[in-house]
């Protein structure tokens, strides 16, 4: 397993979220994600414009094997989605912290962070999951 | 192997397949016509019977190989079934014909309906579901409509086992419900304290396989049934594995208000590569109201169609039809050859070769998922210590069975069992074909610990190779065009 | 067997099951026979109900199946395989499917096929519930379902889609055209709909305005369901090229492409869109890949929407296809090819319009609309049409679906009637001469005999 930045905020869902000091943030799924799913070949987002609302589904990534649900971490409007997952959604496998985010919201309620977890809180969660 | 379009030479034609003379299309209005033919292949007659004939020789089928295919009952689909629903007066039959034309072929179905009725000891069945997705579909509708005449509004949620198979809670979404995962016990049956715990005034009812996916019979199925009634809720029967209990235990005995059956599983009509099936339901008294249209009934000596207006409270009509009439045909056939006397057999003889491959392929070194107890008419084999210590998995023991001309089991279903196989030999498998799987079985055993790079890579003597699966999802190729050939 | 399992009968292998569950002799169940016996038995029964003569359509037509369709399908390597899910080891199957959605794909002039669903009715339902999960312009759940179409499908949609909250919405068609008129679309301008289902031909055999039906839907955000004969296709505009854009989903019967009659099933669905709308597609869909070698195959694809791995989130509770019958409308197409399909939707087209001309001939019978139709028309009789088919019918003549039952509207006098290529001009000729002696035996009076049940 990689390393997990410790500057990003982590759900059970295995998402990571990024603050951007803008009052938005940016969401993408974890590398732990990216590799129990397997090989991407499709993400589906909302649309620029659509509000989320936090423990929803707001969108879906899929490998031939698995389809998985996206749940918006934070309540808020979309103001941003990759486009580069739409021809090439391998980019979520190969650089899921970076290049392969999934979409940027602009934050209803700031006080939602809080209840996300710490890198190191998301990685016992893992290392339960592994038993 | 080329594509058909590959064979198509511009204006090539088999003309003795359509008319010959043009028919006279001058009145249609220009706005209404096609501008520009369809880009169909254009082939001799010749062509096409030897592109599709050899293209069938690409395929695994139950009259060339054998398909121990857990959950699916790949039993022999007898030709006489074919030949004998293939008659000119079936064929022939409009859907519309009035009864007066169709009383032979409303014999059939009338006499299926009661065979089935028997065999499930339900109160009633319609035959008309196409399938058993459909007859899912239907069943839980039902359920449904029984809440809703009473109405008990209130039922929002099915229960299912999280060893079920994907239709039953893809089904219950279709008929509006929530679903409920309930968890299995470490013996396999059904966890009846967890279930204790969900039940109440919301539960609309369980939707359950007995025996299960997991190859065991649920030894406990009385009490869940009552605990179900009592909580007000109704038990679905999912008819994928009636083949192990046909003519030993009848679902409508356990306690279950509505079942499917799958006619192409334990009634042996053909599965013709994916469809059709038929998936006809059987009810108890209570939701009989509900079952879907048309059914055939008795009028004194006549068969009469019942339909809407005869059965106003039903939860409707599912095909344009009476369902996959054709493959009702062959099933009826299937259960006058087999009779009263040949359902148990059915039970006996594939429960006994199941139980055999279980116990011979532990002897060989397979690890079964529930040792303890007794195979139904399939069973599980788990790989997960193959997989951790050699780095073989199922998929790598399933594609390496084809190599040697047999269809591979069912792989990862159930879900809950890691890298398992799910192993279903029928009854209509021979003790010489059930050996020489055993011996294959053995092989390959041997070639995960001596050369796992050889399961790895198989199948190797298939016309392809594993194929990239990866690469079909990501850059959708679904259609040929002219323009694919350059 | 049994000392390697270690019991000593095959009893033992049943001691699970509770004792008091066990049944008894299935007694309602007659003794087994044998082939000999069985096959008695059916010729029997297939003899009694007669080979007629068919004039009715109604959403199953009787064309002519060349010989090898059927004899490549029930091949034993096509008619005895599972579903194609070991890829390897069904390139067969798989490659047959690939070519049908490539067929089917230039036979509507959409962008992508399925690998089909039930039926026509059923395809309906499905494509209705596509369209609503896909329409992401509108937020309805609504859809605008002409009259003219087949009173089963629109009965087999309301049994699907009822229970998901889906309002079916009537639209009403012209008492002189048999179609859906511009009029009735005027009065649901501006309201929202998930989608507008459009039937070419629709169930009178009426030729609809489609350009303007689909331009109408898309100009409402709804999208265009087309519900289509896939042999008048080869004569009459694909919905692919219907009005500005085109369709977004097309579906129907596929019947007429190499299914017998055969009471009405098994048949199979087809369901056809634009790319965009793949992953809302339910049901199988083949894709064309590599493998290890880099060698072309043919795989299932697209599965992570189905229900054995989305559970309940798929697309649909579908498994299976209609594989068989796609296996004989596969090589049915490639028989006919685009030359031969369109002379079977021509002879279709001209047979029927040569017995409406005949038949118009009979004092008091007429074409009820006056619309271009292609192969079936309603007729109306001058007496109460039960009556008359059943007359017809003793003489082995079945004339035409009575449509009183779901179209009150018409009264009792209309029948739907149809003349595939393979009516001859002797039994059309038959068919116009019985009609005349019947008609005169009732001297044009309302039939007092109601005979039962049809």
């Amino acid at each position: 397993m990689g390393d997990l930045p410790n500057d990003l905020k982590y759900t059970k869902e295995h998402e990571w979220v990024r603050e951007e000091g803008d009052g938005t943030v940016t969401i993408g799924i974890s590398d732990h994600a990216q590799e129990q799913l397997g090989d991407l070949v499709f993400v589906e987002l909302p649309e620029v414009g659509d509000s989320v609302e936090q423990g929803r589904e707001c969108g879906v990534v899929e490998s031939v094997k698995a389809a998985s649900d996206i749940y918006a971490p934070v309540t808020g409007e979309v103001v941003g989605i990759n486009e580069v997952l739409a021809d090439s959604p391998e980019t979520a496998n190969q650089d899921p912290f970076g290049d392969g985010w999934l979409l940027r919201i602009k934050l209803a309620d700031a006080g939602q962070l809080d209840g996300l977890m710490t890198a190191d809180a998301y990685a016992e969660l893992i290392a339960a999951e592994a038993h | 192997m080329s594509l058909i379009y590959q064979h198509s030479r511009p204006g090539r034609r088999a003309p003795a397949q359509a008319p010959l003379l043009k028919g006279e299309t001058g009145a249609i209005p220009e706005r209404f016509k096609r501008r520009k033919r369809a880009a169909l292949p254009e082939l001799s007659e010749m062509q096409v019977v030897r592109h599709y004939t050899r293209l069938s020789q690409k395929n695994f089928s139950i009259d060339t190989h054998f398909y121990p295919l857990g959950s699916c009952t790949m039993k022999y689909n007898p030709r006489g079934g074919n030949q004998l629903a293939m008659l000119p007066g079936f064929l022939a039959r409009h859907p519309e014909a009035p009864e007066s034309h169709s009383q032979g072929f409303m014999a059939c179905m009338y006499e299926l309906q009661e065979i089935l009725k028997e065999v499930t000891g339900m109160q009633a069945v319609s035959l008309s579901p196409a399938a058993g997705a459909q007859g899912e579909f239907a069943g839980v509708a039902m359920i449904r409509a029984y809440h809703e005449s009473r109405g008990d509004a209130a039922r929002r949620e099915i229960l299912v086992p999280d060893a079920a198979h994907g239709t039953n809670p893809a089904s219950a979404v279709m008929c509006g419900y929530e679903v409920r995962e309930i968890p299995t016990g470490a013996n396999g049956d059904v966890d009846v304290a967890a279930l204790r715990e969900v039940l109440g005034p919301q539960t609309a009812g369980i939707m359950l396989t007995n025996p299960s996916t997991l190859g065991v019979f649920d030894r406990r199925i009385s009490e869940i049934a009552s605990l179900m009634h009592e909580a007000g809720g109704l038990l679905y029967y999912d008819g994928a594995n009636l083949n192990a209990i046909l003519g030993k235990v009848r679902p409508g005995d356990m306690g279950f208000d509505v079942i499917h059956m799958n006619l192409h599983k334990t009634f042996s009509t053909p599965h013709g590569g994916g469809g059709p099936g038929a998936g006809p339901v059987g009810v108890s008294q209570r939701l009989q109201p509900y079952l879907p249209v048309p059914m055939v009934g008795r009028d004194g000596d006549d068969y009469c169609w019942l339909t809407e207006s005869d059965c106003p409270e039903s939860i409707g009509r599912l095909s344009a039809f009476a369902g996959n009439a054709g493959v009702l045909l062959r099933a009826y056939v299937y259960a006058r050859m087999l009779g009263r006397e040949g359902m148990p057999r059915v039970a006996d003889f594939s429960t006994l070769n199941a139980n055999y491959l279980l116990k011979r392929l532990q002897s060989l070194g397979y690890e079964a998922a529930y040792p303890e107890r007794r195979a139904t008419h399939e069973f599980i084999i788990t790989l997960r210590r193959q997989a951790k210590q050699l780095g073989v998995n199922t998929m790598d023991f399933a594609k390496r069975l084809l190599d040697y001309g047999f269809h591979a089991p069912t792989t990862y279903f159930p879900l809950l069992i890691a890298e398992c196989l799910l192993i279903e030999p029928t009854e209509t498998e021979d003790k010489e074909t059930l050996d020489a799987f055993l011996e294959v079985m053995g092989k390959i055993l041997e070639e995960a610990n001596r050369e796992p790079e050889l399961l790895k890579g198989a199948p190797h003597t298939l016309p392809v190779k594993r194929l990239d699966d990866v690469r079909a999802a990501r850059e959708l190729d679904l259609a040929w065009s002219p323009a694919k050939d350059g | 067997m049994l000392e390697t399992i270690g019991v000593d009968s095959i009893e033992r292998l049943f001691d699970e099951i509770p004792d008091g569950l066990r049944c008894g002799e299935l007694n309602a169940i007659p003794e087994g026979m044998s082939e000999m016996d069985v096959g008695r038995l059916m010729d029997a029964r297939a003899r009694q109900d007669g080979v007629a003569v068919c004039f009715i359509g109604a959403g199953a037509y009787d064309h002519h199946i060349p010989a090898a369709v059927w004899q490549l399908a029930t091949r034993g390597e096509f008619y005895t395989a599972y579903t194609p899910y070991q890829a390897e080891a069904s390139q067969g199957t798989l490659q047959l499917l690939y070519e049908y959605q490539s067929m089917m794909t230039a036979l509507t002039a959409m962008d992508v096929s399925n690998a089909s669903l039930y039926d026509g009715a059923s395809a309906l339902a499905e494509a209705v519930l596509m369209a609503v999960r896909a329409n992401r312009k509108s937020k309805s759940r609504r859809v605008l379902m002409p009259r003219t179409v087949h009173p089963h499908y629109r009965r087999v949609v309301r049994s699907i889609v009822r229970n998901q909250g889906i309002e079916l919405v009537e639209l009403p068609f012209d008492p002189e055209g048999g179609h859906a008129s511009p009029e009735a679309l005027a009065v649901h301008a501006g309201e929202d709909f998930a989608a507008v289902v459009v039937p070419q031909a629709n169930f009178f055999g009426v030729l609809e305005e489609v350009d303007l039906l689909t331009d109408w839907a898309h100009a409402n955000k709804a999208l265009s369901i087309a519900l289509i004969n896939p042999v008048a296709v080869a004569l009459l505009a694909p919905p692919g090229e219907w009005g500005e854009q085109g369709a977004d989903i097309c579906c129907g019967e596929g019947q007429p492409l190499g299914a017998p009659l055969s009471s009405g099933g098994p048949y199979f669905g087809f369901l056809c869109c634009r790319k965009a709308l793949v992953r809302q597609m339910p049901g199988r869909i083949i894709g064309a890949t590599l493998d290890l070698d880099g060698k072309p195959g043919y795989t299932l694809t697209l599965q992570a929407r189905e229900q054995h791995i989305r559970r309940s989130k798929a697309t649909s509770n579908i498994c299976t296809n209609q594989g068989l019958m796609v296996t004989a409308a596969t090589i049915h197409m490639a028989l006919l090819g685009p030359d031969g399909l369109e002379r079977v939707a021509a002879a279709c087209y001209d047979n029927t319009a040569w017995l409406v001309e005949s038949l118009s001939r009979l004092p008091g019978v007429e074409p009820r609309f006056d619309r271009p139709v292609f192969h079936e028309r309603v007729i109306q009789l001058p007496v109460v049409a039960k009556g008359v088919l059943r007359a017809l019918a003793a003489h082995n003549l079945l004339a035409g679906l009575d449509l009183s039952r779901d179209y009150p509207e018409l009264g009792d006098g209309c029948i739907l009637t149809c003349a595939t290529e393979r009516r001859t001009r002797n039994e059309m000729e038959s068919l116009v001469t019985k009609l005349e002696r019947v008609l005169s035996l009732q001297g044009g009076a309302p039939c007092q005999l109601q005979p039962k049940d049809w």
